[in-house]
């Protein structure tokens, strides 16, 4: 110890404990502080996911009322022909209401005949016509169905609408809830999982809106955008990167391909609306399209991600392919490439999960427009996920509110499982040197 | 069938006997962009020996063993001039092809620098992508052959499907040198091949480099006079972009025409 002391007797020792004591505590203060922000942003994820999952969660049920319908055959079919297309076109709203009438007498008015008839929703009729058309053979008979509640009965069922204050200031009148309270004490009421908002379109009631037409539209844009933006961004990259001469052109581009990354997704929007839609005249609302301007604006990330990792790759490597004799295009394809292909896939993934977050473009090519069709085909008028969630978030129901929250759970799913498949794909593919 | 026609015009290449040069340069001349790196480099390599190229660092020995196979090519900013022959026939020329030269015309590196794959893998690609094998059985023949002259086959034998970069670097090395004569090349380039290595597997690979002398013609760029006295028949003294001397090993430690030389091997420049 004594050797390293200073020479002039000066205890620099000292001084140097002192130093060193406080650079403790300043890298103390740091890693707290690294904590701190830490703790906060995940406080914060966790007040959104739980908003959000305590608005969206009530959706996975449906409120359902039991009536005892008595088929009428005056109703369904008054001359005995029996045809399933007489069948299909009967009155089935008048039997829904007789149905409901019979178990509530009380309400005798227009007024009240107009209040009582809000306690189904409008898709019952065809939840009606769908049990005849299946099994014919109910015609004459009374049997009790399960119908699916009005939005605003559905949500006094969840608790999510005010029962007292002033009359005039709520969706429902006393009468009303006094209604359903008593088919709810008679056990008419149930709630039960509402598959309704996984296969179904979008459409003006929210109690029959679903999540499936928006789903599929996404996911066909989504596999537009792959299919156009991965190929290209990954060829894109290999000729800049490997191949390309290092010179002004390429320098330009380079700038431009950066630039490009930075574009507000809405002008990619417009070029789609205007090259697109009216020089191609391709299809508006079409996911195609949809899929088209997404890939645009994927494409300078993909190329930036892949010339990343391209770059990464040791030189070595291609050293020792080309001296061996391998054309540089085996270089790039035997060695380069597959060692870049984590890389590769980690920036589409990145790219495509802010493709599928993307409303503003797909705004200007009319996906914003009111779809209650499944699309079949890319060609399709559809809507997509975000999208949907702006138009739910939108519209004035109440009932809209819960479904823009499950719509963006759905989202979130959807951005999950795909970036998984990308960290399986990596793992797959990932090689050390 | 094209595949055939080259692989008989590897075969049926005239074998270059000794004491004739293999590979002859004529004011090789190279640039980095402004930089000159080599000025006016003339010299003969001869077939079926070993050479060594030495000098310090940043003389130009490297580039001048890149030119020969045109690795430079690689390197946008770098421009050769000059003339380099290889059995008579200037590889800068028109008509040549790159590729196929390589082929004639292996490397070995500084670093080893195995394929992220297996064993197997590596020293079959060369000859997979030349069509040199006919089969799996001659593919598999090739493979144990250029393992086995690069002394690596017993240690490698039972865990060929294992991978090429989990070998130590003495036998990363010399699994980079099995993989350069699996598409029998003429002439092997090493660029420092043991700076990497602890002494031992040094060793075993100037070993190698001495039993190669037989059938290859060896070009070594090395920074271990000592290893150039022990491997190399012909030694060439590069010093600032420039060739010093050349002549015999033994001639260049014992005797050298040059000061410059003198002083490089006795430790006073460097």
């Amino acid at each position: 110890m004594s050797k390293w002391a200073a020479p002039t007797g000066v205890s620099l020792a000292d001084c140097a404990q002192a130093r060193l004591r406080g650079r403790y505590r300043a890298e103390r203060r740091f890693r707290y502080c690294g904590i701190a922000a830490i703790c906060l942003a995940l406080g914060m994820l966790g007040v959104l996911f739980a908003t959000i999952l305590a608005q969206g969660l009530p959706v996975l049920t449906q409120t359902q009322i039991g009536l005892d319908v008595a088929f009428a055959p005056g109703i369904l079919d008054p001359d005995g022909t029996g045809e399933a297309e007489t069948l299909a076109r009967a009155d089935y709203r008048k039997l829904a209401r007789n149905a409901l009438r019979t178990v509530i007498p009380e309400a005798s008015g227009r007024r009240d005949k107009r209040a009582l008839a809000k306690m189904l929703s409008i898709g019952a009729e065809e939840e009606l016509r769908d049990a005849v058309l299946a099994d014919p053979t109910l015609v004459g008979q009374t049997k009790r169905i399960w119908l699916t509640a009005g939005a605003d009965f559905d949500a006094l069922n969840k608790g999510t609408i005010a029962r007292t204050g002033a009359e005039s200031d709520r969706r429902l009148s006393d009468k009303q809830i006094a209604w359903f309270d008593a088919l709810d004490a008679n056990g008419q009421v149930r709630r039960a999982f509402n598959s309704r908002f996984f296969t179904a379109g979008d459409s003006r009631e929210p109690e029959l809106a679903g999540v499936l037409g928006a789903v599929v539209g996404t996911l066909y844009a989504l596999a537009i955008t792959l299919l156009l933006a991965f190929p290209l961004g990954v060829m894109a990259a290999v000729y800049l990167e490997e191949f390309a001469p290092k010179n002004r052109w390429t320098g330009i581009v380079e700038v431009n391909i950066n630039n490009l990354a930075a574009v507000p997704s809405i002008v990619f929007g417009l070029l789609g609306l205007a090259v697109f839609l009216n020089f191609f005249g391709l299809p508006r609302s079409a996911p195609l399209v949809g899929g088209m301007v997404l890939a645009l604006m994927t494409l300078p990330t993909i190329i930036i991600a892949a010339r990343a990792s391209l770059k990464a790759v040791p030189p070595s490597i291609r050293e020792a392919a080309l001296g061996i004799g391998a054309s540089p295009m085996q270089t790039v394809t035997h060695h380069v490439l597959p060692l870049a292909m984590p890389g590769i896939l980690t920036g589409t993934i990145i790219g495509m999960a802010r493709a599928l977050g993307e409303t503003a473009p797909l705004l200007m090519i009319g996906m914003v427009a009111f779809i209650a069709d499944i699309p079949s085909r890319v060609t399709d008028p559809a809507s997509v996920l975000p999208v949907q969630v702006f138009l739910w978030a939108d519209a004035p129901e109440r009932a809209f509110a819960e479904r823009t929250a499950a719509a963006i759970l759905v989202l979130l799913t959807v951005l999950v499982a795909m970036n998984l498949s990308a960290v399986i794909l990596r793992k797959k593919f990932e090689r050390r040197w | 069938m094209a595949l055939t026609a080259r692989r008989q015009v590897l075969e049926t290449e005239p074998l270059a006997t000794a004491k004739t040069a293999k590979v002859a340069a004529h004011g090789v001349t190279v640039f980095y962009a402004d930089k000159q790196a080599l000025e006016d480099v003339s010299m003969d390599i001869r077939g079926h020996e070993v050479t060594a190229l030495i000098g310090p660092s940043g003389c130009g020995k490297s580039t001048f063993l890149r030119c020969m196979n045109r690795m430079n090519d690689t390197i946008a900013i770098c421009r050769v001039e000059g003339e380099i022959l290889v059995d008579g026939v200037d590889i800068y020329g028109p008509g040549v092809d790159v590729v196929h030269l390589r082929a004639r015309i292996g490397m070995v590196f500084q670093k080893p620098n195995p394929f992220p794959k297996s064993i197997f893998e590596n020293v079959a690609y060369g000859p997979r992508i030349h069509g040199l094998a006919e089969n799996k059985v001659a593919l598999d023949d090739i493979v144990e052959t250029s393992l086995r002259r690069a002394g690596l086959w017993d240690e490698v034998k039972d865990r060929l499907n294992e991978a090429g970069t989990g070998l130590s670097g003495g036998q990363q090395q010399r699994l980079c040198i099995a993989r350069a004569i699996a598409v029998s090349p003429e002439v092997i380039l090493m660029d420092e091949p043991c700076s990497a290595l602890d002494p031992i597997a040094t060793a075993r690979i100037e070993e190698l480099i001495d039993e190669l002398r037989e059938k290859y013609t060896i070009v070594i760029v090395t920074h271990s006079m000592q290893q150039a006295a022990r491997v190399s028949q012909r030694t060439a003294f590069f010093h600032l972009g420039v060739l010093v001397e050349q002549g015999d090993t033994e001639q260049i430690f014992t005797n050298p025409v040059e000061k410059r030389t003198q002083d490089y091997i006795t430790g006073r420049i460097g």
